[in-house]
């Protein structure tokens, strides 16, 4: 066993665990954070993506050793007293998700892109997002939701949330 | 899934990393991205019983032009390779790559030297070292050698990294005068391993006559190939368009595919024909 320390969402934890563990179980299991999602566990979907050290990363694909002494984000330290982060508005207001399960990776992958790149073209966002797998929304949502959210974060006009129907 | 159990040390030195690699013997592996490592963990295919992770040792993550050399730290990530203003502006082979390789939260974890050692000729970064004519620089306890890229890759997950070494350094001769690279893969989707994928690099003269070329294929050989007859058809020539079809011809002839999920043999000669040609065209383009 060995012992870590690590910020999580802002707040200092220390766990002992075994190298095998993945980051995934030590968020979900030990700090029972469980926004963060295991979907196919081999690196594709990209369910549980969450910031380390202000990078997305695949938490199943890391073990929990190595993140002793990072800082970490996940969907739950997103939202502040002052109300959900533009992104999360974002996904809410576009409806940008059905049934969940890829919302909380999606949107910290986006939180990543948006930092690195405040203005994405929709072709920047489709091959940024492109490591999260959605089974539900077509990806078009989504795609709005991050544009929506880009235009908050820039104080730009924002885009309107109606549903278009084709 | 769960990997089998093993010990994890993550040393803070070279020299520590070699001293745990010869105190824990063959059973032991380094851990430096690990988004090919961790996945065969996971899934059994590989049982280290020790760990030695690479990631806090510093200084092995840097791109710079020294000595007429573009060196690339080991522990660079993919990312940093697609964010580098240097590759970006001289060096687009490595542009084209990054952007193929899986998918973004894997570009920000996993390494070049990772994507090397790992001796996979279904990764990306094989065929561009090949085509760029690459040294890789091996570290041990003993110091560094320097290997050619040509004889580094030895057989299915073999390369010339023995026990007790580490890969530390990638060199890849400046680009200078009239340079040009290319690299595509055909993926059936976002993040899939090549189909098949093309690496290409021209170098030229004042009076239009191509001095040097490098083609790197991706996961239509057992081990990253070299086109080794397509390149020698190309230098002394204009890279007109039927020297390019020649070459493209010739790489299409003598790679080695196997059929699988991907397609047939056919299919797959049939793209290293046609990817060769527009990296190529591609390459030369960047040249001017």
């Amino acid at each position: 066993m060995k012992s870590i320390t690590l910020k999580i969402n802002g707040a200092e934890h220390t766990a002992e665990v075994s190298p095998r563990t993945l980051l995934v179980h030590l968020i979900r299991e030990n700090f029972s954070m469980t926004g963060t999602h295991i979907g196919c566990d081999t690196t594709s979907c990209g369910a549980c993506t969450i910031l380390v050290n202000g990078r997305s990363v695949k938490s199943c694909t890391m073990l929990a050793v190595q993140a002793d002494g990072k800082e970490i984000i996940t969907v739950e330290g997103l939202a502040t007293a002052e109300g959900l982060h533009p992104i999360q508005e974002g996904f809410h207001l576009n409806h940008a998700l059905h049934c969940g399960f890829c919302t909380a990776g999606l949107m910290l992958r986006a939180v990543e892109l948006l930092e690195k790149n405040p203005n994405p073209t929709e072709e920047e966002i489709r091959w940024g997002i492109s490591g999260n797998l959605c089974r539900c929304t077509g990806y078009n949502n989504i795609v709005k939701a991050i544009q929506w959210a880009s235009a908050k974060m820039q104080g730009r006009e924002l885009p309107s949330t109606e549903p278009e129907f084709v | 899934m769960i990997a089998e159990d093993f010990n994890y040390d993550a040393p803070s030195s070279l020299a520590d990393a070699f001293a745990l690699l010869h105190q824990y013997g063959d059973d032991a592996k380094i851990l430096a991205g690990g988004h090919s490592l961790i996945p065969m963990m996971k899934l059994r295919f590989a049982a280290p019983t020790h760990l030695i992770d690479i990631n806090n040792i510093p200084g092995l993550s840097y791109i710079k032009e020294e000595d007429g050399f573009l060196k690339i730290g080991a522990m660079t990530r993919e990312v940093d390779l697609e964010e580098s203003d240097i590759i970006e502006a001289k060096y687009q082979i490595f542009t084209d790559a990054s952007k193929l390789i899986a998918d973004p939260q894997v570009r920000n974890w996993g390494t070049i030297g990772g994507n090397i050692a790992h001796g996979d000729a279904a990764n990306d970064h094989p065929a561009v070292m090949m085509a760029l004519d690459a040294e890789v620089e091996i570290s041990g306890q003993e110091g560094k050698r320097t290997v050619s890229i040509n004889e580094f890759f030895h057989g299915f997950y073999t390369t010339a990294i023995q026990h007790g070494e580490i890969l530390t350094e990638i060199r890849i001769p400046a680009a200078s005068g009239r340079f040009g690279s290319a690299y595509h893969k055909a993926e059936r989707k976002v993040g899939d391993y090549a189909t098949a994928g093309v690496a290409a690099v021209v170098r030229i003269d004042e009076s239009g006559v191509c001095t040097k070329a490098g083609i790197g294929l991706t996961n239509v050989n057992a081990v990253p190939m070299r086109a080794e007859r397509s390149e020698q058809a190309l230098v002394g020539s204009m890279l007109g368009e039927a020297d390019i079809a020649k070459a493209a011809q010739y790489a299409a002839e003598d790679c080695n595919p196997s059929a699988d999920l991907r397609g047939d043999e056919d299919y797959k000669r049939h793209l290293v024909g046609v990817i060769t040609k527009r990296m190529l065209n591609k390459a030369v383009q960047r040249a001017k």
